[in-house]
């Protein structure tokens, strides 16, 4: 019998049978994230489905992030719903400014290596990053698992994504990310999990690898997982006491097929509108003119996404005249951190923009959208047309650097500073 | 269980995200499915909602319902009408929410199909779709057999009142 892939090893502990590829089994959850754009739903499927009691009420919590803040009355009330019903359950919230919900499981340690945590948010791939398996469900999976403890799932093919070698100067996660989607397309990876691995994955910091598990999901992958390693454990031993229990794939385990990335060669990437995998080096798309840059969400908007922000814009001199340059730390914590380093202040004396921690501008839902024919390049994770709320913006996605570059020339282009 | 469905093919292309089916921006004032279906699709052809019969269905090519697992994706095409959708592939978010709610996901080649053909559905044991327009029918790929079951307890929400929880075995 061949070993055993990450996957098949956590979904088997949390199914109690021998899970293999292919297998459907019914899993105990370790946790599960509800958002405000995914929660108001389920609580209407929790009371169709007869729920009186969550099980395990201290495994959820739900964050007001999409609308955040709540920019009509009607969002505003369905934040209350969220609000009355984790009250009356026992449930955790995340405010209105605490951040994105999937960035507060990570950083408050509720997602850690060996779990299955799921997430409605198809993002939840995000939770790989720190060797959880964690995958995107919809509402009602959301509402059957406070009923039942439970969520079924069918054990996933691995596909082995090894990488060599370390990033060039002015290359970064967002470049590799974007690299391999524009590689396998939309849905190349639809339904399989990826297993980052080799000497590259290593030498990626935890911000580096929560946006290449999180934008798994844009190959319609299941789970992007990392293995623990001391760059885990750092990061986590300020925010778990208990010990943790990462898992390994097995030496013979099986792979449906292997990849093979060089770090060391890749240069800046851009996704063109309207699809996260329209992806080309970013010198093809050089000289395009930029309205507005976006930096935030869950895969741009941590400490050091903006202090690469900075060191760009700085080091060319400020923002360009007429760019709109609009940042949104993913969480409070990220928030302070900027304040305490001095990142904001520099960065607003330049002119940019500053919104409350959250989703943000990413899916139109709130801070600023776009006008009409507008050229929006961001560190978000999808471009699809009206994404950010207006059908006739071009939206481009690129690293935080790139993204600096643009605001500081007003067009893409490579950048100025290596950092 | 046996189910058939007769309706009109509405032809859309690869890679229809779940943003097209229904936008996020919709979606934060209202979650309410039968004021969302007036905008059902509006990013790729403001006029489909107008246009939609009761009876409906959606035929697409590869990877349907990529990007968001918003259920209203699933929900709003239900409200319109549409209780099947025929497609080449599925993002996996969008099979599970569509079993869930009831709506059939169906998984064959589309390549002959035309916008306006004649179609019937027939949901069984084998799953096949009847274009009557061009005199072909089409296996598709059947469901698995622990959604069959919440198909045809018809969807979660009853699943879950009957069973309380999941029972599927390997």
């Amino acid at each position: 019998m061949a070993g055993k892939t990450v996957s098949e090893k956590i979904l088997s502990a949390r199914s109690g049978v021998d899970a293999r590829a292919g297998n459907v089994v019914v899993c105990e959850l370790d946790f599960a994230l509800g958002t405000d754009a995914a929660t108001p739903m389920a609580i209407d499927y929790f009371d169709a489905m007869g729920g009186s009691r969550i099980r395990q009420p201290e495994r959820f919590a739900f964050s007001l992030d999409h609308y955040a803040p709540p920019a009509s009355a009607k969002s505003a009330a369905l934040h209350d719903r969220v609000r009355a019903f984790a009250r009356g359950h026992g449930v955790h919230v995340w405010e209105v400014g605490d951040g994105i919900g999937l960035q507060l499981m990570v950083e408050s340690g509720r997602c850690r290596p060996g779990s299955l945590v799921i997430g409605a948010d198809s993002h939840s791939t995000m939770f790989g990053a720190l060797n959880a398996f964690g995958t995107g469900i919809g509402s009602s999976d959301l509402a059957a698992a406070m009923v039942s403890g439970q969520v079924w799932l069918r054990v996933p093919e691995t596909t082995k994504v090894w990488f060599d070698g370390t990033l060039p100067a002015g290359v970064h996660a967002k470049d590799i990310i974007l690299a391999l989607i524009g590689r396998l397309g939309q849905e190349g990876a639809n339904y399989e999990a990826l297993e980052f691995l080799g000497p590259g994955a290593q030498s990626l910091s935890v911000d580096e690898r929560l946006v290449l598990s999180n934008m798994s999901v844009e190959m319609g992958a299941k789970a992007g997982i990392f293995l623990a390693d001391h760059t885990t454990r750092a990061y986590l031993s300020t925010r778990v006491v208990e010990p943790l229990t990462p898992v390994e794939p097995d030496a013979d385990a099986r792979y449906a097929r292997e990849i093979a990335i060089d770090l060391s060669v890749l240069e800046p990437q851009i996704a063109r509108p309207h699809d996260p995998d329209n992806v080309v080096a970013l010198r093809e798309a050089s000289g395009t003119r930029v309205d507005m840059v976006f930096i935030g969400t869950c895969t741009g908007g941590r400490v050091s996404d903006f202090h690469q922000v900075r060191a760009e814009v700085e080091a060319s001199g400020g923002i360009a005249p007429g760019v709109m340059l609009v940042l949104t730390p993913a969480s409070r914590e990220v928030l302070l951190e900027l304040v305490r380093d001095g990142t904001l202040e520099a960065l607003t004396r330049m002119g940019a923009v500053l919104t409350t921690p959250g989703c943000g501008a990413c899916c139109g839902t709130s801070g600023v959208i776009p006008g009409d024919g507008m050229t929006v390049v961001s560190t978000a994770n999808r471009n699809f047309k009206a994404r950010m709320g207006n059908a006739t913006a071009s939206i481009y996605l690129a690293s935080p650097t790139s993204c600096a570059a643009a605001a500081a020339t007003g067009m893409l282009t490579g950048p100025h500073v290596s950092v | 269980m046996h189910v058939r469905l007769e309706g009109r093919a509405r032809v859309l292309g690869d890679d229809v995200n779940t943003d097209y089916i229904i936008t996020s921006a919709r979606k934060r004032e209202t979650i309410d499915e039968r004021v969302l279906k007036q905008y059902l699709l509006e990013t790729l052809d403001p006029a489909f909602a107008a246009s939609i019969q009761s009876g409906d269905i959606v035929v697409a090519g590869r990877n349907f319902g990529c990007g968001s697992a918003m259920e209203v994706a699933v929900t709003v095409p239900l409200a319109a009408g549409i209780r099947a959708v025929v497609a080449r592939s599925f993002a996996r978010t969008y099979y599970r929410n569509a079993i869930n709610n009831g709506l059939i996901p169906v998984e064959c080649d589309t390549s002959v199909i035309r916008e306006g053909d004649r179609l019937i559905v027939d949901v069984g044991s084998d799953l096949t779709v009847r274009d009557e327009t061009r005199g072909v029918t089409i296996a598709a790929r059947a469901l698995p057999a622990h959604m069959l079951r919440i198909l045809e307890a018809g969807g979660l929400v009853p699943y879950i009142r009957a069973y309380g929880g999941f029972e599927v075995t390997a």
